[in-house]
């Protein structure tokens, strides 16, 4: 039997030739690092403790502050302080300052994350780069600190689940639809411990962005891996700005090599939204009347340039509902000039959105959006625990950009289609 | 020990919420513990507690944030039916100490109970029960054993 994509990248960078087991425990060389400024301070704590003998591994560390920047207040301030310092002490080059982007979509955008390479990051959400064919996984703090010393990490040989989705998308339905729709069917754990991979003629068609949504949010399953093999369009993608060689990896094993297979129709996916507490809380959009607070567009999941034009596009001369506050979070530097030069910040504007720079602001309760007691928000992000934007009390309810900016125009949580009716 | 028993899916945002992330010093962390999810945890839990709880501890974020509030407070151990995988490696890689046994339905909040790693045997005094459970794979419970990765790391040197 052949195995699958997982296994395969594990292997290698393990440097074994021989097939390799699932549970089994292999050392790997890892392809990049990434820390941000909530992971990243812990991490270097930890290397200092190391008293390295020799350099750390400084050209695969990545360092991006992203999470709580520009600053929210002092404590902050100082974290990103430390983390400045730490990367000038360990010479790290491929640090990235406040403004350039949520840590994932600059990993995409400034070409670390490719085929076939072996990422780990101090942020669940590193996951993402299965979209680009890598095995990328998150990781704590103390284990990037190991990383950054010898390269190397421990990793157990997940089992994988293959996802087939055929078929064609409705109007309005995108990445996250198919995420949140698979989710709501295996649950917040049903892919514990495992790998996803992602085939089927509906993530064929898709744009890498939205398979990007796709893998981002495979560890909200509890996956450790959400892997999409390949193709013309990322390779066109990664054209002059990935860094570095790569060498895409395929699965060309039968079925049974996979523990288990999920398949979807495309066309019965409807505008799906997770409610509170839990992403795999899943309902369609038309049968929810909840009135909102706030409409959230950002984030890792659905933060960039195409995400923007679905949501741009709903709002194009229109107002937001006056009892609503929209927050528009473009997820880079690049994602926001563009969207300037696409004429689509104004577009926020005349609907009376408010609009920002990058940073992961309220995804995670930080700033830029915190919700109060009793409030709700939409939002394209990527998590509706309590108390996840802010107040324990508060509610998030988790859709794709086309729900968030309609519900926006209505007040409450609605159907994009029912804005043409 | 005193139990501590928390539900299914308990998430890194709930034992430690986002805007507590300023430091990684796990007795500062220690004090904003579960600070949403059950505000009186940090003030009444005592060195040597447990935590039990049903499928997907730790789920979310990867925040070691998360189990160093833990160790910080003084669980000793956490007992589970399964555990989120960063949240895993985390604590091994901290040695804070984790086990995967299905207890959920048997041991309750207040129980007395003790531990034995080495046997694989949880011992409830209340209920007067014994339960198995399935010691770490070697290789992780030679991190645990070293005091976590760190010192794991410096040992091979």
């Amino acid at each position: 039997m052949m195995p699958t994509i997982a296994e395969k990248i594990l292997r290698e960078k393990a440097g074994k030739g021989e097939k390799v087991e699932a549970g089994e425990i292999l050392e790997c060389e890892v392809d990049y690092i990434m820390v941000n400024d909530i992971t990243g301070v812990p991490a270097f704590e930890v290397l200092d403790e190391l008293e390295l003998d020799e350099e750390l591994k400084k050209e695969l560390v990545v360092v991006i502050q992203d999470h709580y920047v520009p600053n929210k207040d002092v404590d902050s301030a100082e974290q990103a302080k430390a983390l400045r310092d730490y990367a000038r002490k360990y010479g790290i080059k491929n640090y990235f300052e406040v403004g350039k982007g949520i840590c994932h979509q600059v990993m995409i955008e400034e070409g670390f994350a490719a085929p076939g390479r072996l990422i780990i990051g101090a942020d669940s959400h590193t996951c993402s780069y299965g979209a680009l064919g890598a095995f990328s996984t998150g990781i704590g703090s103390t284990e990037a600190a190991a990383a950054m010393a010898t390269g190397r990490l421990w990793f157990k040989v997940p089992t994988t689940q293959k996802f087939v989705i055929d078929g064609e998308l409705k109007q309005y339905v995108m990445g996250k639809d198919i995420i949140l729709h698979i989710i709501g069917d295996i649950g917040v754990s049903g892919s514990l411990y495992k790998s996803q991979e992602f085939y089927g003629t509906a993530i064929e068609k898709l744009s890498l962005s939205d398979r990007i949504t796709i893998s981002n949010m495979a560890v909200e399953a509890g996956a450790k891996a959400g892997i999409i093999p390949p193709d013309e369009k990322v390779f066109e993608f990664l054209n002059g700005r990935v860094r570095g060689e790569y060498k895409p990896v395929y699965a060309d094993g039968p079925e049974s090599e996979y523990e288990e297979v999920f398949e979807y129709n495309a066309s019965e996916i409807v505008p799906t939204v997770a409610k509170p507490f839990s992403p795999d809380n899943t309902a369609p959009a038309s049968e929810l009347d909840v009135p909102i607070d706030q409409a959230y567009l950002g984030s890792c999941t659905n933060g960039r340039i195409e995400d923007l034009r679905v949501a741009a596009a709903i709002l194009m001369g229109k107002k937001i509902s006056p009892d609503v506050r929209m927050i528009v979070v473009p997820a880079s530097k690049r994602v926001l000039e563009q969207a300037l030069e696409e004429g689509l910040i104004k577009i926020f504007l005349a609907a009376d959105a408010f609009v920002c720079g990058p940073t992961c602001g309220a995804c995670l309760g930080g700033h830029m959006g915190v919700l109060a007691s009793g409030e709700c928000c939409i939002s394209t992000t990527n998590r509706n625990f309590i108390g996840r934007m802010g107040h324990k009390d508060s509610e998030v309810y988790l859709a794709n950009p086309a729900v968030v900016a309609a519900s926006a125009l209505k007040g409450r949580i609605i159907d994009p289609r029912e804005l043409e009716i | 020990m005193r139990i501590w028993k928390f539900e299914h899916n308990v998430d890194t945002d709930q034992i430690i919420p986002a805007e507590y992330l300023t430091t990684g010093d796990a007795k500062k962390l220690a004090a904003h513990a579960f600070a949403k999810a059950r505000p009186e945890f940090s003030k009444e839990v005592k060195e040597g507690d447990v935590i039990v709880a049903g499928e997907n501890f730790g789920c979310g974020s990867s925040r070691e944030h998360a189990p160093r509030a833990l160790l910080g407070a003084g669980i000793s151990c956490v007992i589970a039916r399964s555990f989120a995988r960063i949240f895993f490696r985390n604590s091994i890689n901290i040695g804070l100490h984790l086990i995967e046994a299905d207890v959920f339905d048997k041991i309750e909040e207040g129980d007395e109970i003790e531990i034995n790693f080495e046997a694989g045997v949880i011992k409830n005094f209340t209920k007067e029960e014994e339960y198995k459970f399935k010691p770490l794979p070697e290789f992780m419970q030679k991190l645990l054993d070293s005091g976590g990765l760190i010192n794991y790391i410096i040992k091979q040197k």
